[in-house]
């Protein structure tokens, strides 16, 4: 006979990555209620962003990156609904289009050719240089995290010595709002 | 109408216009500045508990019972933290509740002040929703949002922190008018296309069954009235989880009974074998399903559910209905009167059949004794000495909690008090409590275990100070029954601390109480000593000594699927279920 008090873990699925924006009232303790909900229920996230965007309603966006299954993921947003504090949920990965970005300062430190190449791959990457001193640079980066990934391994050889992200921040494509 | 006066005076007064007559507290530094504002007014009667814990359980009792939203008081620091298994309790089950906490003066939040702690923090994930109230200016919005949060939608526990300075600072109180929160907005009506949907599915079922719970009590009386209507007019089975007893009359003959983890074999049956399943007010919970890859393979799942979250949770739902049961069983009863639909009669009566084959396996039989008190004998003399009364059944958790379930029978919903998702033991006595006090002269009795009932013991004294009459009916095993249950079953027998050495002697310990110690030891005595519990009018601990060795059945081991239940040894066989002789043997 089965030893254990419960039910045994289900079949798994595919797992599936998700952009999750939420848009919340601005007010003291929300963050830690969404985060609490991910930790006590168990749920990954890969990312998360927030900042007020809309002072005189006292709105937050939060944006979320997440894994898990369909049946999760599902449950996540319906979790995230049920807050008090939240108004809307939406999933921008199966929303429609949409565009997700990130920002990072990267700063290096080398003399010689590596402070040149680490110019060149700058240029390259369109990142800016927003600080400078005569043996480093610090960068600053906007894209795809994919984007900033690449820059970042590139500049392991030439120095690097910390990184600041932010985070994803998403948008849906076309004229409407979320 | 707006009126200058102090936070303490605030909370009074909007407890007075949330129509609450009774608060149930505990006293502390932190909330002193409210119990002075209680002393000085008759609208609000204060409960003097004896444990936090207790608070918040007679407040759940009292909720259950009436529907209304309960109400406790207590301080900061330890007043809160004991709040806490309460709190949770009240959230597993959908309780509406509402907590008020003191909580150290603003200034000192954050620095470790004497009977300090993270009010909010601690709570954010056992409640609904909490505040922490920084501004007097807030404190009468937030009282009342308070309230329309606990009672709408899927109902909870909600806390509000009160800093002891706000609760001195004089504001401006005002009456609060009808008004909608900003981003809170449970739907309430089911989308009418999916009501219509459910009906044709519904129409054209083979093996129908209506599965409801705890959600179809909580949507008030008018769901169990809608229900009952649709159960007769469909013709169907009906079962319900732990929760739900008592929204469908059990002496009806399309009553399944219980079903679950220890429901009856026709209910798990059905469960397993209909191919149509429509699921009202409850959520699929382990306990239910058993496991999950088996469960009901064969059916369509409609699922009516206020809370978007229990849709696709464990079970995928074919037919998902966003909404309050009682709105959506009303739509139900009208589409189906309405649409003149017809069940399908003649697989309807196949089902009937094969239902009753299950049935007349007996599975809730026992081989009762002459020499010792079963305590499936024990509470079914409790039932029919009490069924003809005005009774409420509150229980603690375990063995006992489970028979209480099989054997006593419910007409009416909000009857049965008991803890069901969070499974605490201590829940019974204190929601007794909680109940007898909103029905004074109603006959209110906590079938308990020994084990569970001396965790809140001490509301004894409660009891006895508002002369609130309730019953504690203890099946005394001696053991904490069903941890022996399951290491008899599962772990060789090997009865790790499950045995409660030196037990009190209830009938002195209630007498020490100043209420009325009854002890029963023998089969014959049962009778006698059950009436003489009821003529008393005033707290009485029964202590019914039971055989320590009788196990809960039927029962399906966790992991497995509701046709894989282990039956009793009384059980009959299929053989001789289909015999005459079979049907007469108990």
């Amino acid at each position: 006979m089965n030893t254990t008090h419960y039910p045994a873990a289900g079949v798994s699925q595919q797992i599936e990555t998700h952009t999750l924006s939420v848009l919340v009232d601005n007010e003291p303790g929300v963050l830690a209620r969404v985060i609490g909900l991910f930790s006590g229920r168990g749920y990954n996230i890969d990312s998360l962003t927030v900042s007020e965007t809309e002072h005189e309603k006292h709105l937050s966006r939060i944006t979320i990156v997440t894994r898990g299954t369909p049946m999760v993921i599902e449950q996540i947003k319906n979790q995230l609904d049920r807050l008090v504090p939240v108004h809307r949920v939406i999933d921008m990965t199966v929303a429609g289009p949409h565009i997700e970005r990130e920002l990072a300062m990267v700063k290096v430190r080398g003399k010689g050719e590596h402070r040149m190449e680490a110019l060149r791959l700058a240029d390259a990457f369109r990142a800016r240089v927003i600080d400078a001193s005569t043996e480093s640079f610090v960068f600053e980066i906007t894209g795809a995290s994919e984007k900033i990934e690449s820059f970042v391994a590139l500049m392991i050889p030439l120095g690097l010595v910390e990184v600041s992200r932010t985070g994803i921040v998403a948008i849906g494509r076309g004229p409407e709002g979320m | 109408m707006d009126k200058e006066m102090t936070g303490a005076e605030m909370v009074i007064e909007a407890l007075a216009d949330q129509g609450v007559e009774h608060v149930f507290g505990y006293p502390g530094g932190a909330v002193l500045p409210i119990y002075d504002a209680l002393f000085q007014q008759q609208k609000v009667q204060h409960i003097l508990v004896r444990h936090e814990q207790g608070a918040v359980h007679a407040a759940e009792g009292y909720a259950r019972s009436t529907g209304k939203v309960g109400c406790v008081l207590v301080t900061s620091g330890p007043g809160a933290t004991n709040a806490v298994t309460g709190l949770t309790d009240a959230l597993m089950d959908s309780t509406p509740l509402v907590c008020l906490t003191g909580q150290v003066p603003t200034h000192l939040i954050g620095n470790d002040a004497f009977q300090e702690c993270d009010t909010v923090g601690i709570t954010r994930p056992c409640t609904k929703h909490n505040y922490l109230v920084k501004t007097i200016g807030d404190l009468p919005r937030v009282l009342h949002e308070a309230f329309h949060i606990a009672k709408s939608g899927r109902p909870g526990p909600v806390v509000v922190d009160i800093p002891k300075d706000i609760q001195f600072a004089k504001g401006i109180y005002s009456r609060p008018r009808e008004f909608q929160h900003k981003g809170y907005r449970p739907k309430i009506k089911g989308d009418l296309d999916r009501i219509k949907a459910a009906i044709e599915i519904m129409r054209h079922a083979k093996r129908p069954l209506f599965y409801t719970g705890g959600g179809v009590v909580n949507s008030g009386p008018e769901a169990s009235h809608f229900l009952r209507e649709l159960v007769k007019l469909t013709g169907f089975p009906i079962t319900s989880t732990l929760m739900g007893l008592g929204a469908y009359a059990a002496s009806d003959p399309q009553w399944l009974g219980m079903l679950g983890m220890h429901g009856t074999y026709e209910a798990n049956m059905s469960m397993h074998d209909c191919d149509v399943m429509i699921c009202i007010g409850a959520r699929f919970d382990d306990r239910i399903t058993g496991r999950l890859d088996a469960f009901s393979p064969g059916s369509k799942k409609i699922h009516v559910d206020i809370d978007p979250s229990s849709i696709n949770k464990n079970v995928k739902a074919d037919l998902p209905i966003i909404g309050d049961c009682a709105h959506v069983l009303e739509d139900m009863v009208r589409l189906w009167r309405s649409t003149a639909a017809q069940a399908d009669k003649a697989a309807l009566e196949a089902w009937w059949k094969q239902i009753d084959k299950w049935r007349a396996r007996r599975s809730l039989a026992y081989k009762n004794s002459n020499e010792v008190i079963k305590p499936q004998y024990a509470i079914s003399r409790l039932y029919e000495l009490t069924k003809d009364r005005d009774a409420y059944i509150t229980t603690e958790v375990g063995q006992h909690q489970m028979w209480a379930a099989q054997f006593y029978r419910f007409e009416q919903p909000n009857r049965w008090m008991t803890s069901g998702g969070l499974g605490t033991m201590g829940y019974g006595l204190p929601a007794a409590v909680g109940v007898q006090l909103a029905h004074p002269n109603s006959l209110v009795i906590d079938i308990a275990g020994e084990a569970s009932v001396l965790m809140t013991m001490q509301e004894m004294s409660t009891a006895v100070q508002y002369e609130l009459p309730i019953k504690i009916f203890i099946i005394n095993n001696q053991y904490m029954g069903m941890v022996r249950q399951w290491q008899e079953l599962l772990h060789g027998g090997r009865y790790a601390h499950s045995y409660t050495e030196a037990l009190p002697d209830f009938v002195k310990l209630a007498e020490a109480y100043h209420a009325v110690g009854i002890r029963c030891e023998r089969p014959g005595d049962v009778d006698g000593a059950i009436r003489e519990m009821l003529a008393v009018n005033r707290p009485v601990i029964f202590d019914c000594v039971v055989d320590p060795n009788e196990n809960c059945f039927p029962m399906i081991p966790s992991g497995r699927a509701h046709n894989e239940m282990l039956l009793g040894d009384a059980t009959l066989s299929v053989e001789e279920a289909i015999t005459e002789e079979g049907k007469v043997m108990v």
